[in-house]
């Protein structure tokens, strides 16, 4: 089945620039029903998970639901935060998420400005080896970095989880376009001058690098934050999960018809990432087409 | 680093060889953190990987890797024989084959909707749409499992009250699995929209208005003008996409298990069975290989496709 064929049954699409004015207000309303609908299943789920975390185990039972909780209750909340180690797994989440982000920005934009901009022996090929492996699944190296690991006598351990996503290829390869775009002859000026290699990174590719180091920030956060599988083979103990790995466990386990904890827990894990998104909606899609200009 | 920045400045008596050698020692400077990282991390286990496909490497061997012993091409033949694997396969392909031409095809109708709706409440809809792209598939599975329950989740609720009774969506087979390609499209449908809607404001708009000069109807625009302009977004989205959903775990990690019956079993999750549960971790490896290869043969088909159809 091709993308064209599914398209056939969609409603016939109305060609952007719009038409005459008569058709254009009576074409237009059902788009924006259609749409809207749209929106409200977007949407929707996030609301009912966020009400579902406010009511107590019988509300959450009762037929039929109530839209709004009868009898708020944080009892959820303070179930997570107080019988559960939440804290703890908010903090685990938060600090793998900002080491691999922090390690990332340096790392990726060193060897993004070695790519775009310096001449040295094996670099074409360097890159080629980079772009060669971004489609590689994880699963692939998932047996191999958990027998390093156990060797390297990090399993369980955090630093498991932040050294293999250090460093990505996808992050490589945005930092290494947008550098492109620096004009050598600014560089030039500065080495002409006297300047060093480094200084001319920091003072020069780096702050002109802003808006693809922003777009790098958010392309690493957010699977550095979400990501379930390494995390969940690698961290054994309890003690060391990260959020997605303790509601994934406790999901599946003790807690599987505890629908109140879980819509908080689900809630704990959302929300840092909703509020991000909606402070930086600006840099959040421009990095997403920016990682689509290699399309 | 500093070493290089200090020589050129003294500008040494060897300096004819030194000023030949600098540029690469900068260069690979620059680059060592990044390849370190990459070459343990990345690309020795992709090599390792493959070696490790060959072996029979348990538990036993992760102390002694040398131990493990090299049993050929057994592992791959089993797999034709692992009625699991083969079922996970076939879930798998299921969910791409129905998934991806799903997303592409919603998120485009989606993004011509949405570009006709010009003003502001277009800002309102594009952040209504992607807010499940970047949200964790992990408390996406749990509201969705919620949601889906056969007596009290919302959806067989509203069922009943148009008088239909709503199936158990995730414990029964004929619906275990479409519950979940169903889930794969609302979560990335947002995503391709984006991608969409940025390409379609980049098309120039007097090509439509000759178009409907010469009377062209809206939907022969689109099929003529619309789609053929769009085919690199449409590459693009249909590769990204299917080696997403290939690797599909998280979905029925959390809300099925991969049941009932392994009726939702993915590739990817058997990696995880069949890695970190009987720890057949050379067995794990050729699974795990399988899914590379089915990957890339893929994108190269798709490639192939959608770039030699662009004389059409």
């Amino acid at each position: 089945m091709s993308t064209l064929d599914t398209a056939r049954q969609l409603p016939p699409p109305v060609v952007p620039g719009g038409s005459r004015p008569a058709s254009r207000f009576s074409g237009k309303w059902w788009i924006y029903a259609i749409l809207l609908l749209g929106l409200v299943a977007m949407i929707g789920p996030f609301l009912w998970m966020l009400v579902g975390s406010l009511k107590t185990q019988r509300e959450l039972l009762q037929v039929p639901p109530t839209w709004v909780p009868e009898n708020p209750t944080t009892s959820n909340y303070s179930r997570l935060f107080d019988r559960l180690d939440f804290p703890r797994y908010f903090w685990n989440s938060t600090l793998i998420a900002v080491m691999i982000t922090l390690s990332n920005l340096l790392f990726c934009s060193m060897m993004g400005y070695a790519l775009a901009k310096l001449r040295f022996v094996g670099r074409d090929k360097l890159f080629l080896l980079v772009l060669g492996t971004m489609l590689v699944p994880g699963s692939v190296t998932l047996v191999p970095l958990f027998v390093l690991m156990s060797k390297l006598g990090l399993v369980d351990n955090i630093f498991a989880v932040i050294l293999p996503a250090a460093a990505g290829p996808v992050g490589v390869f945005l930092m290494r376009q947008f550098m492109l775009s620096i004009p050598d002859e600014l560089l030039e000026a500065g080495r002409v001058d006297g300047a060093s290699e480094f200084f001319l990174f920091r003072k020069v590719v780096l702050p002109l690098s802003a808006p693809a180091l922003a777009a790098l920030a958010i392309l690493t956060f957010l699977p550095a934050w979400n990501s379930l599988l390494w995390p969940l083979v690698v961290l054994t103990s309890e003690e060391n999960f990260t959020l997605p790995v303790a509601l994934a466990i406790f999901a599946r386990g003790q807690f599987a018809a505890d629908y109140g904890l879980l819509m908080a827990g689900a809630v704990v894990l959302v929300v840092p990432v909703i509020l991000l998104f909606l402070l930086l909606q600006r840099y959040f899609v421009q990095s997403q087409t920016m990682s689509g200009i290699k399309g | 680093m500093s070493e290089g920045a200090v020589r050129a400045d003294q500008v040494v008596p060897s300096r004819t060889t030194w000023s030949r050698v600098r540029p690469h020692v900068t260069g690979w400077v620059f680059a060592l953190p990044f390849v370190l990282i990459f070459a343990v991390f990345l690309a020795i286990p992709i090599v390792a990987s493959f070696v490790l496909s060959f072996t029979s490497f348990g538990i036993a061997n992760i102390q002694d890797w040398f131990s493990a012993e090299l049993i050929g091409i057994d592992n791959y033949t089993q797999l034709f024989d692992d009625e699991k694997f083969l079922k996970a396969a076939r879930n798998t392909a299921v969910f791409v084959l129905f998934g991806v031409p799903l997303t592409i095809a919603l998120g485009l109708a989606i993004a011509v909707g949405l570009n006709q709706a010009l003003g502001r409440v277009v800002g309102l809809f594009r952040v209504g749409y992607y807010l499940p792209v970047v949200t964790s598939i992990v408390a996406i599975a749990v509201v969705w499992r919620y949601l889906l329950a056969p007596e009290t989740g919302l959806i067989n609720l509203t069922l009943d009250i148009v008088g239909i009774e709503g199936p158990n969506w995730l414990g029964q087979r004929s619906t275990a699995l479409g519950s979940i390609i169903a889930l794969g499209v609302w979560r990335n449908v947002g995503f391709d929209m984006v991608i969409f809607l940025a390409a379609l404001q980049g098309i120039n708009p007097t090509l439509y208005e000759a178009a409907r000069v010469d009377g062209a109807s809206a939907w022969h625009i689109f099929r003529r003008i619309t789609v053929p302009l769009l085919r690199p977004a449409i590459l693009f989205l249909t590769v990204i996409t299917t080696a997403g959903y290939l690797q599909l775990f998280e979905e029925p990690f959390v809300m099925t298990g991969g049941g009932p019956l392994d009726s939702t079993l993915s590739v990817s999750m058997y990696v995880y069975q069949q890695g970190f549960s009987f720890l057949n971790l050379g067995y794990a490896s050729a699974v795990a290989y399988a899914l590379f290869v089915a990957i890339i043969v893929l994108a190269a088909i798709q490639f192939r496709l959608l770039r030699s159809d662009e004389t059409q």
